[in-house]
């Protein structure tokens, strides 16, 4: 069986590429982390399943209007009252039952797979998204800086982004990494994310938010852990503080190049979903499975 | 006086682009030239007497295409801008703004003011002359829907020039859309017109469910009803259930920005989400109201140009039946990433790859009403057979984006505008048109010209490919949707180049069909028969164009595919027709009131897109009076001498 399906997978495989090409300019395509792996399988696998049923279709269609066209000459059986076959449609109501079945199951199987940190890796990071008119701010909790339209994460870590929206809502999507989620007005909503290597790989706001949406890309860094831990301390030592002032202009309508800030207002990140109407909401049910001890953000 | 006046007219006309003072210079000139030719031919008299009071299906029918393919043309125009402007990168071709209300307006037309009224004009000219009726249960109400989505799309269009366009996309989903964040009237438009045509087209809903289920010809049972009349039964109960879910929606938004509640905004305690899913519980069943009405055609299409009954009757119709469950209890799979739980998410993935099951059955099953048949290859059926792969793979990709954890990486991207495009074009739109080649002689009298429709029939699938399929690969690229412009770098170039030639080459297509169209009224073919197809339901019995009346007298059914069995059993609808003398028929009065009525919700609307609230009471008084006006009315019918319908029927070699 397993070896089946994955002859079965390098064969859709190989139609996507020969669909798009092979290059990396297919981000969903070429992932660099599990996250995005995970999810490629399942376009794979999916399209597989899809082409069971859809090439025979149309190699049918094909071969009945050329067999069956008014010719007069024409020799091929002509049955204008035969309309029914109780084995042939048991057969059309089995085919796609069966194959619906299966790609149920797998799927059922990977969304509750993908709301856990990927295994086997190291220590998960936390950041902070919040999705602004139209720009993103990335807050790092427990490195206290924070950034704009730019994060760099340690490449083979888990990332937990937490995100939410001090504008319309927007939707953060690092297709190299992974699928996206939304960034909304008061609530705080989790992405497991993760890049096993190095390099910089494009990131945007995927729904729609106005004049400006266009321009909202982001560039997420994948660096090496001592990279990483110089690039904070860099932060730390030459930019600027964030200061509620400075975050309010960052509120302001307008599309802006990347920024790096030496620290934050403590609690800027709950203090913007409780203020957007996080209170009515119980943020708590919406990250409840993650582990505990990531909560101490928002035990309101 | 003058200065506020100025500046009043300054934020009332839309202002500063020249694309729109051209259009304002057309829709002037064009208004006159109407204007100029119906005094010119004193025809005044005879547009308010023959259509603009009409109850007829069938003229209602016909002023439901005529507004359809006017919207085509118009969501047409607006998806070649989109086009051209992301032809190459950082075009500055339009503004960002613009862009933003055009692919609004070309999404809202599309669906709500172009497939509808399109789906809406089968509908009307096709079931009760399918199924034996003089009309629908209620030609009143029928008017009065086709008056509702009438000014509600004249409203929706109007802000082109008046106020300025929507901008938040054809979703319009809050906190966008709050004042806030969208402060003109665009917004107030798009909630008003399609408030007024959805209220048309619940009683289009209800009409159609009552005229099928009560007013079949004798011995026409359900099961012996044809497929396109079950289609639309399918499709009028998806209607009737979901589009109070958009009612709801689009009211409690136009509370929030007219009087100020809370019901989307976060503050306060309401919430976006709610918006969002009452929403897609009208929207995802609205695409299954679209495309099985096409499903319908293809069946009656691949049926009478394979010269075959339909294969496996009963699985269609149950196939039919399943999807109207299962389309309602999916609608999440239009947001799996914002936030719903595993479970949540599992389930709704899972029960919207159930709708793949029947909808593959009923591929198989058109594949093998070919299969030993004799097929036929006119435009109708061209359609037909170019509708099977084209929907099959917009299908496939349907369950590739029902896997949930896929679909984070395929929503908001290209690949969902290719599936999307894929199902509404191919589906919809090829379904539609091949019932507008079908049933166009029982509507004129006269067929379509083969070859300038090969033409464009090819110019348009071809263009459909080429348009579409680079739009799956840009998906994988990460090329999201809505953006009115990208950076060369993206390398999106070539494919967004190919996409635009596609996009160009399926306007020439319709405009080849246009040709096609002005070409055959002098010299196509006439219909004198009645049944140029050879066809096998009732409708193909009647004279084309059908009298009035319909039938002068209902005939008796007692096989599915009525008129191909009279046919072998040598029977016409003459010899049915002298079995007894003819007998006079009633029929409802023409009346001004649906008009009027549209009228005065046009005015409402007008008023409250302005915050004129004066203006809307006005409006709404006068929709009360009609309506009052109406429950006071005793003399509705008239009635038809039998003496009449003998001439007219003999002249129609009908007796
Ligand atoms: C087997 C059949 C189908 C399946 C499984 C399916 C599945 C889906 C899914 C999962 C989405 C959401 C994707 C996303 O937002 O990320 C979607 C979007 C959509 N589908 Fe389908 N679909 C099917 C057939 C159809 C048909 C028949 C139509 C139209 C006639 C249609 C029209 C649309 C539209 C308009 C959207 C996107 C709306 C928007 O976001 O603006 N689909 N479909
Ligand atoms: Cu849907």
């Amino acid at each position: 069986m397993k070896s089946r399906w994955w002859k079965g997978l390098i064969l859709g495989a190989f139609s996507l590429f020969a669909l798009t090409g092979c290059s990396e300019k297919y981000p969903v395509l070429h992932p660099v982390g599990p996250v995005g792996e995970q999810e490629l399988f399942l376009i794979k696998f999916s399209t597989l399943l899809a082409a069971i049923v859809v090439i025979p279709v149309i190699a049918l269609l094909i071969f009945i209007v050329y067999r069956y066209r008014d010719k007069p000459d024409n020799q091929a059986p002509y049955q204008p009252e035969w309309s029914e076959s109780k084995t042939l449609e048991f057969v059309w109501w089995a085919i796609p039952i069966l194959i619906i079945g299966i790609l149920g199951a797998v799927t059922a199987k990977q969304t509750f797979a993908l709301t856990h940190p990927p295994k086997n890796s190291g220590e998960p990071l936390t950041i902070q998204v919040t999705s602004l008119d139209w720009k993103w701010v990335f807050m790092y909790p427990d490195q206290h800086i924070a950034t704009v339209n730019y994060a760099e994460i340690p490449a083979g870590r888990p990332i937990q982004f937490v995100l939410t929206a001090d504008a319309p809502m927007n939707s953060f999507w690092v297709p190299a990494l992974g699928g996206q989620e939304y960034a909304m007005p008061g609530m705080a909503m989790r992405l497991w994310l993760q890049a096993d290597k190095t390099g910089t790989f494009e990131g945007k706001g995927a729904n729609f938010t106005g004049k400006g949406f266009a321009h909202m890309t982001f560039d997420v860094k994948s660096v090496n852990e001592s990279d990483f831990n110089k690039w904070v301390a860099d932060v730390k030592k030459s930019a600027p503080a964030l200061t509620k002032d400075g975050y309010k202009e960052l509120r302001k309508p307008s599309v802006m190049g990347k920024k790096s800030f030496s620290s934050y207002p403590k609690d800027l990140f709950m203090d913007t979903v409780m203020k957007n109407g996080g209170k009515y909401m119980n943020n708590h049910w919406m990250m409840m499975d993650q582990q505990e001890k990531q909560m101490d953000h928002h035990d309101h | 006086m003058l200065e506020s006046l100025k500046e009043f007219a300054g934020h009332f006309f839309v202002t500063g682009e020249p694309l729109i003072y051209m259009s304002d210079v057309a829709i002037v000139v064009v208004s006159l030239a109407i204007v100029f030719t119906l005094t010119y031919l004193k025809k005044w008299k005879w547009l308010w007497k023959e259509w603009l009071t009409t109850v007829d299906h069938k003229k209602i029918g016909i002023m439901y295409l005529i507004s359809a393919l006017l919207m085509l043309f118009r969501g047409g125009v607006d998806a070649l801008l989109m086009r051209t402007q992301l032809a190459l990168p950082n075009l500055h071709f339009l503004d960002p703004q613009h862009y933003n209300e055009i692919f609004t307006t070309h999404g809202t037309i599309m669906i709500l003011f172009m497939a509808m009224p399109f789906l809406f004009a089968l509908f009307n000219i096709v079931v009760p002359l399918q199924i034996g009726a003089r009309d629908v249960a209620f030609p009143y109400l029928n008017a009065i829907s086709f008056w509702l989505f009438f000014f509600g799309a004249l409203l929706f269009n109007l802000s082109f020039v008046i106020g300025g366009s929507p901008d938040a996309g054809w979703v319009s989903y809050p906190p966008l859309t709050e004042l806030a964040t969208d402060p003109g009237p665009g917004e107030n438009f798009y909630l008003l017109s399609l408030q007024i045509s959805g209220i048309g087209s619940i009683a289009t809903g209800i009409n159609f469910i009552v005229t099928i289920l009560k007013m079949r010809a004798p011995g026409m049972t359900l099961m012996k009803m044809p497929l396109f009349s079950w289609s639309v039964l399918a499709s009028c109960i998806i209607i009737v259930f979901a589009f109070p879910a958009l009612t709801v929606a689009l009211a409690l938004l136009m509370f929030d920005r007219l009087f100020g509640t809370h019901f989307f905004t976060m503050l306060h305690g309401g919430n976006p989400m709610m918006y969002i899913n009452l929403f897609w519980v009208w929207g995802h069943p609205e695409v299954y109201i679209a495309v099985l009405p096409a499903f319908g055609v293809i069946s009656e299409v691949v049926a009478t140009f394979s010269r075959k009954s339909v294969f496996g009757y009963k699985s269609m119709v149950a196939a039919l039946m399943v999807i109207t469950v299962i389309n309602y209890l999916v609608w999440a799979h239009h947001f799996f990433t914002m936030g719903a739980s595993a479970g949540v998410n599992a389930y709704f993935a899972v029960a919207t790859m159930l709708v793949g099951i029947p909808t593959g059955v009923k591929v198989f099953n058109w594949l093998f009403t070919m299969f030993r048949g004799r097929i036929r290859l006119t435009l109708p059926m061209l359609w037909a057979i170019a509708f099977i792969p084209c929907f099959a793979i917009g299908g496939a990709t349907g369950v590739m984006l029902a896997a949930a954890p896929a679909d984070y990486q395929y929503h908001n991207s290209f690949f969902l505008i290719a599936h999307f495009h894929q199902t509404l074009i191919g589906g919809v739109v090829f379904g539609l048109l091949a019932g507008l080649y079908y049933w166009w002689p029982k509507m004129f009298g006269f067929i379509l010209d083969e070859r300038l429709g090969k033409w464009a029939f090819w110019f348009f699938n071809i263009g459909f490919y080429v348009c579409f399929m680079p739009m799956y690969a840009l998906g994988f690229m990460g090329m999201t949707r809505r953006v009115y412009t990208y950076p060369a770098e993206t390398g999106w170039t070539g494919l967004n180049f190919v996409s635009t030639i596609g996009a160009y080459l399926m306007g020439i297509g319709f405009l080849l069909i246009v040709a096609q169209v002005l070409y055959s009224i002098k010299y196509g073919k006439r219909d004198v028969t009645g049944d140029p197809w050879d066809g096998r339901t009732l409708e193909w019995a009647l004279p084309s164009p059908v009298p009035h009346y319909n039938f002068a007298r209902i005939p008796e059914v007692s096989e599915l595919d009525a008129w191909w069995h009279m046919k072998q059993n040598g029977e016409t609808l003459a010899a049915q027709n002298k079995k007894a003398p003819l007998e006079p028929i009633h029929m409802p009065k023409n009346t001004g009131r649906p008009f009027i009525m549209g009228v005065f919700f046009f005015i409402a609307g007008f008023g409250f897109v302005f915050n004129w609230f004066w203006m809307g009471a006005i409006g709404l008084i006068g929709v009360v009076i009609t309506l009052i006006a109406r429950s006071q009315e005793r003399d509705t019918e008239y009635e038809i001498p039998a003496e009449e319908i003998r001439r007219t029927e003999s002249a129609l070699g009908r007796l």
